[in-house]
C-alpha cells in the first residue's frame, strides 16, 4: 500500500530472530544430551546430599537446584539451607 | 481485597484444555488462559500433559529454566516444589513443564492424581494442557477435571474429533464414574476463526458449530497474527500487546471465574481492512 507512503509491514521489532535464537540455544543444549541437563539433575542431586550428609544433618527438602540455559554456558545453582546448629564443626 | 482472597482455602479447580485433534490451540489456549487468571489474581498452575513433546515451556518463555519436570515428580526423583517453575512476569503463575525425554507410559493415574491432588491444596486453577489424539495422555490430562475447554476450529476434522473428546469426558473421567456428583462442565473454545473465511461462506459459523456439538461456548478466540509473534518471543499472548486474540481470551478467562460476558467476535483489520475498503478481494 505504497499509496498511503507508509507499509503495512510490523513497525515493531522483528520476533522471528528472537523465535530463531530461542531455538537454536535449546536444540543445542537438548541435542547435546537427551533434554539437557535435566536428566542426571535428581542423580546429582542424592549424590550431593549423600556427601552433605557426612558432614551435617540437611533434610531432603533443603536441597534447591536451579538452572538457567545460556548463549555460552548455563549456570547451575546448588542452595543448600543448613541448619543453624548442625553446621558446627569442630573448630580445632 | 488480595488479602481476604489469600486467607480463603484454595478453590483447587482442575481444568483441562483438549480437543482431540491436534494443532488446534490447545498449548496457546492453556498458555493464554492460565495467564489470564493469574493476572486476575488466582494462584494457577499450568501442567504440560504433552510427555516427550514439551512445548508448553516455549510459549509461555521458561525453556531455559527447566530442571525438573512432571515425570520427575511422578517417578519420586523430585518435590513437586523442585519443578515448579515460578513465571517472571506474575507471580501468581506457576508452570509444571513435561518430559521431553520420556513416553505417555511414564505417567500413571496414581502418579498424575498424587500431583494434582497436591496442587489443589495450593492453587486457585490447575491447568491441564492436553496432548491430540484420545489416547492414553489425553485421558489422563481430562480424567481429574472439574471442567474441560473443548478446544475447536470451525472446520469438519476438528469438530469431529471435539465431539468424540465430548463422549470420553462423559463417559471415561472420574467425575463420569462416580454416580453422584456433577458430570465434567465442558465448553467449546472456537479458535483460528475468521471472520472473512465465514462471509464468503468458506467457514462454519459459530452456530453451526455449536449446534453440532450441542454443548455451550466458552469463547471465540480470532485467527490473529498475535498468537504467532507471541509464541516466538515466548510470552502468552494475553500478556502480550493487546490483539484481538488477547481480548477474546480475556473475555473466555472472565467467563471461567463465572462473570457474564458478552460474545462478541473480534476480528484481526489487518491487513484485509484496507484491501477491503478498495473492494479487492484477497
Ligand atoms: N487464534 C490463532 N490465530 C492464529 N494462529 C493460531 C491461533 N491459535 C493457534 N494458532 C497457531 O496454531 C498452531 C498450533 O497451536 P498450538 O500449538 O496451540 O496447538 P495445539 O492444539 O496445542 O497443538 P498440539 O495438538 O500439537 O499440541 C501454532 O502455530 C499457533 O501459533
Ligand atoms: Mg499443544
Amino acid at each position: 500500500m505504497s499509496l498511503f507512503g507508509f507499509s503495512l509491514k510490523p513497525r515493531r521489532a522483528k520476533t522471528a530472530q528472537t523465535a530463531k535464537d530461542r531455538l537454536q540455544l535449546l536444540l543445542a543444549h537438548e541435542r547435546a544430551g537427551g533434554s539437557g541437563a535435566a536428566d542426571f539433575l535428581p542423580q546429582l542431586q542424592n549424590d550431593i546430599l549423600e556427601v552433605i550428609r557426612k558432614y551435617v544433618t540437611v533434610a531432603d527438602e533443603d536441597v534447591e537446584i536451579r538452572l538457567q540455559r545460556d548463549n555460552a554456558v548455563s549456570s547451575l545453582e546448588i542452595n543448600i539451607e543448613m541448619p543453624a546448629d548442625s553446621g558446627k564443626k569442630p573448630r580445632s | 481485597m488480595t488479602t481476604q482472597m489469600k486467607e480463603k482455602p484454595p478453590l483447587g479447580q482442575i481444568i483441562v484444555i483438549t480437543s482431540g485433534k491436534g494443532g488446534v490451540g490447545k498449548t496457546t489456549s492453556a498458555a493464554a488462559i492460565s495467564a489470564g487468571l493469574a493476572k486476575l489474581g488466582h494462584k494457577t498452575v499450568v501442567i504440560d500433559f504433552d510427555v516427550g513433546l514439551r512445548n508448553l515451556d516455549m510459549i509461555m518463555g521458561c525453556e531455559r529454566r527447566v530442571v525438573y519436570d512432571f515425570i520427575n515428580v511422578i517417578q519420586g526423583d523430585a518435590r513437586l516444589k523442585q519443578a515448579l517453575i515460578k513465571d517472571k512476569r506474575l507471580d501468581t503463575l506457576f508452570i509444571l513443564p513435561t518430559s521431553q525425554t520420556r513416553d505417555k507410559d511414564a505417567l500413571t493415574k496414581d502418579g498424575v492424581e498424587a500431583v494434582l491432588n497436591e496442587l489443589k491444596e495450593e492453587f486457585d486453577y490447575i491447568i491441564c494442557d492436553s496432548p491430540a489424539g484420545i489416547e492414553r495422555g489425553a485421558q489422563l490430562a481430562m480424567y481429574f477435571a472439574d471442567e474441560a475447554v473443548v478446544v475447536t476450529n470451525p472446520e469438519v476434522s476438528s469438530v469431529r474429533d471435539s465431539d468424540r473428546v465430548l463422549g470420553l469426558l462423559a463417559s471415561k473421567t472420574k467425575r463420569a464414574e462416580s454416580p453422584e456428583g456433577e458430570p465434567v462442565k465442558a465448553r467449546v473454545l472456537l479458535t483460528r476463526h475468521d471472520q472473512t473465511r465465514i462471509d464468503k461462506g468458506e467457514m462454519m459459523t459459530v452456530d453451526d458449530v455449536l449446534e453440532i456439538l450441542a454443548v455451550p461456548l466458552i469463547g471465540i478466540i480470532p485467527e490473529s497474527q498475535a498468537v504467532l509473534r507471541a509464541s516466538n518471543v515466548g510470552t502468552p499472548v494475553i500478556l502480550d500487546e493487546p490483539s484481538t486474540a488477547s481480548m477474546a481470551y480475556e473475555d473466555t478467562v472472565a467467563r471461567l471465574t463465572g462473570e457474564e460476558v458478552e460474545m462478541r467476535i473480534g476480528e484481526e483489520r489487518r491487513p484485509g481492512l484496507f484491501q477491503r475498503l478498495f473492494g479487492r478481494t484477497s
